[in-house]
């Protein structure tokens, strides 16, 4: 059993709190940075799909496990940032400077468009989210001088400092790429979560008039909320562009929103390992799901909407029984073997605190 | 001198008059209670102070300033806080963290800085935790310190809440019934803690409370209220011995 000694109020600021974290998230990271050795080109590229998903289901995870926003439209904001990447760069923008750029702009744009939605709540904020997502479609359509309408767009290959990296010639430069964007997107919404911003965050999702009462203005933080959430998704957004090599107004559609959302409730609201989690859940279960049918029934056999059933399957089944999603699982199993053999059957069993009305229900 | 200043405070929802034409001021320094009948609008009255109801006529200053002109959010960096009767903290966020939003009206890092974290926000972290701290130690939370709110029973739950109202260092603390649900001996604790809060921190504590036990054993003066209007208002012991009052409590004929 590892205890933590607290001696500075560093300890809780700090990146990693203690050495032990340190070294974990140091080996993953050097895994991370040596898999382009370990594993062939195909599945290097399964990583970096698995790793833009995370991206992603970061900045969901930013919106709705931390602010507790439900959005359904996310997809566009792929879109956007697809799309104002793309554009930039055939301005003659260098990749360095329009790349940040496309998120900087989704950003905005996703700030401007919470101001008016956020003025609703739970179920009603995703249905006028749905709708962000249906026109996003609409609208590429229109835009065709810049967004190519329904033809679509190529992005070119990507130029920094005189290097070239592109997806299917290169998988392992465009991993790297990928990787790097992946750490620095973690790094942004770690450094919120231990500033009072986060905090806020969190004071919103679980009670908007005490957070008012402490002088957290609901409105400003939502939408900073969905600004921060809204950028972090044009990136993944931008990565998707290159990862497809060609997008036009159906690749961003609402199913893509909807995959999304249920991405991070798969691995667990709330938390940074959830949203990876669910990113590779949300890669390789069609892959997983294509062999096991190819194996069990033959290539030939075709079974239309399986994908999509067995994913809804595994959602209802997480909302089921394991609500905090597959970190939460992770968390439950490693407190067992670190409390070996003390851990109880019931230590995990939520525990209900009544309140004077509630012991009638 | 007078710190917060109601005058002629009125506020009807629909054809319900829930306060009527109330006036009082709260003097800096002192503990001011508002008692009542359930429905007479004391928390009615909280809820105006701290600007989430409009009222429909009257004035209120806070050390000479207008509260009306304020957003509800922006009634705290005036140095308002308050708790809330049913607890309103946040349930998946650690006592630690609950406390450190008290600390929120005194941010100053912008967004660009804490999404670097650049050192003004780790120095920043480091005056907040300190001042937590602080609260921490007064109210003996050291054991909660890193728990969820959600596990914590309910009289922890009471005192985390008025920690994180002290932590925001506030000038006037309000306290919409610090002791109901609470044992006696928590009720007692409270006693003493609402009494170093004026005394050992100087901040002026404005409560509402049904204990009348715990009403006059902290309070300088008290306000009852009745149907939206006050009845009576002077010391503990005045108050408790107005006919007006005993009869809106116990009924005519009972004094």
């Amino acid at each position: 059993m590892r205890i933590q000694f607290k001696t500075s109020y560093d300890h809780d600021i700090r990146l990693f709190p203690d050495r032990h974290s340190l070294i974990v998230y140091g080996a993953l990271i050097l895994l991370a940075l040596v898999l382009p050795f370990l594993i062939n080109e195909f599945y290097i590229g399964e990583v970096t799909n698995v790793l833009i998903w995370a991206i992603a289901g970061l900045g969901l995870m930013l919106l709705t496990g931390q602010t507790g926003q439900a959005s359904l439209g996310h997809a566009a904001f792929l879109a956007i940032g697809c799309y104002t990447n793309t554009i930039l760069i055939e301005q003659g923008l260098p990749f360095l400077l329009a790349f940040p750029l496309a998120g900087v702009i989704t950003g905005v744009v996703g700030a401007i468009i919470a101001i008016p939605a956020l003025r609703l709540h739970g179920i009603y904020l995703a249905i006028a989210t749905i709708a962000l997502s249906i026109l996003a479609d609409d609208i590429i359509v229109l835009l065709e001088p810049w967004t190519g309408g329904v033809s679509g767009k190529f992005p070119d290959v990507i130029r920094v400092f005189g290097m070239e990296i592109e997806r299917w010639t290169m998988p392992v430069r465009f991993y790297y790429l990928v990787l790097a964007v992946a750490v620095m997107c973690t790094l942004f919404y770690r450094n919120i979560l231990r500033s009072p911003l986060g905090r806020a965050f969190d004071a919103v999702r679980d009670s908007e008039v005490s957070a008012t009462a402490m002088g957290v203005h609901i409105a400003r933080t939502k939408a900073t909320a969905f600004g921060l959430s809204c950028m972090i998704t044009g990136w993944a957004g931008a990565l998707m562009g290159y990862y497809a090599g060609a997008f036009n107004n159906e690749t961003f559609s609402l199913v893509i929103s909807i995959t999304l959302l249920m991405m991070i409730v798969i691995g667990g609201l709330g938390s940074i390992h959830g949203a990876f989690f669910g990113a590779v859940v949300v890669a390789f279960l069609p892959q997983g799901l294509s062999i096991l049918k190819d194996s069990v029934l033959g290539s030939g056999v075709a079974i239309p909407g399986l994908e999509t059933g067995v994913f809804g399957m595994i959602l209802i089944l997480f909302i089921l029984f394991e609500p905090m999603g597959l970190y939460g699982r992770w968390l439950k199993i490693r407190i067992w073997f670190e409390l070996f053999p003390f851990a109880r059957k019931d230590m995990f069993r939520r525990q209900k605190s009544y309140l004077k009305t509630e012991r009638l229900r | 001198m007078s710190l917060l200043k109601v005058e002629n405070a009125t506020l009807k929802f629909g054809g319900v008059v829930a306060v009527n034409d109330l006036s009082f001021s709260v003097n800096e320094g002192e503990v001011y209670a508002i008692v009542g009948p359930n429905g007479a609008g004391k928390s009615t009255v909280f809820n105006l102070v701290s600007r989430f109801y409009q009222p429909y006529a009257g004035r209120f200053s806070f050390d000479g300033q207008d509260l009306l002109s304020c957003k509800p959010d922006e009634v705290a960096d005036l140095g308002i806080a308050r708790t809330f009767q049913n607890i309103e903290l946040f349930d998946h966020a650690t006592v630690l963290q609950n406390l450190l939003v008290g600390r929120h009206r005194h941010r100053r890092t912008t967004l660009i800085e804490e999404l670097f974290f650049a050192p003004r926000v780790r120095q920043e972290e480091r005056h907040h935790r300190a001042a937590v701290e602080e609260v921490i130690d007064f109210l003996d939370l050291q054991p909660y310190r890193d728990k969820m709110i959600a596990g914590l029973p309910y009289g922890v739950r009471k005192v985390v809440e008025l920690g994180r109202a002290l932590a925001s260092g506030p000038r006037l603390l309000l306290l919409d019934e610090p002791a109901s649900g609470l044992s006696v001996e928590e009720t007692q604790d409270m006693r003493w803690w609402i009494d170093d809060i004026r005394k050992q921190m100087g901040i002026t504590v404005l409560m509402v409370e049904h204990d009348m036990g715990l009403v006059s054993g902290v309070s300088d003066r008290v306000l009852a209220l009745a149907d939206g209007a006050k009845l009576a208002e002077g010391t503990p012991a005045e108050v408790q011995s107005d006919p007006a009052v005993i009869e809106a409590y116990l009924g005519a004929g009972a004094a």
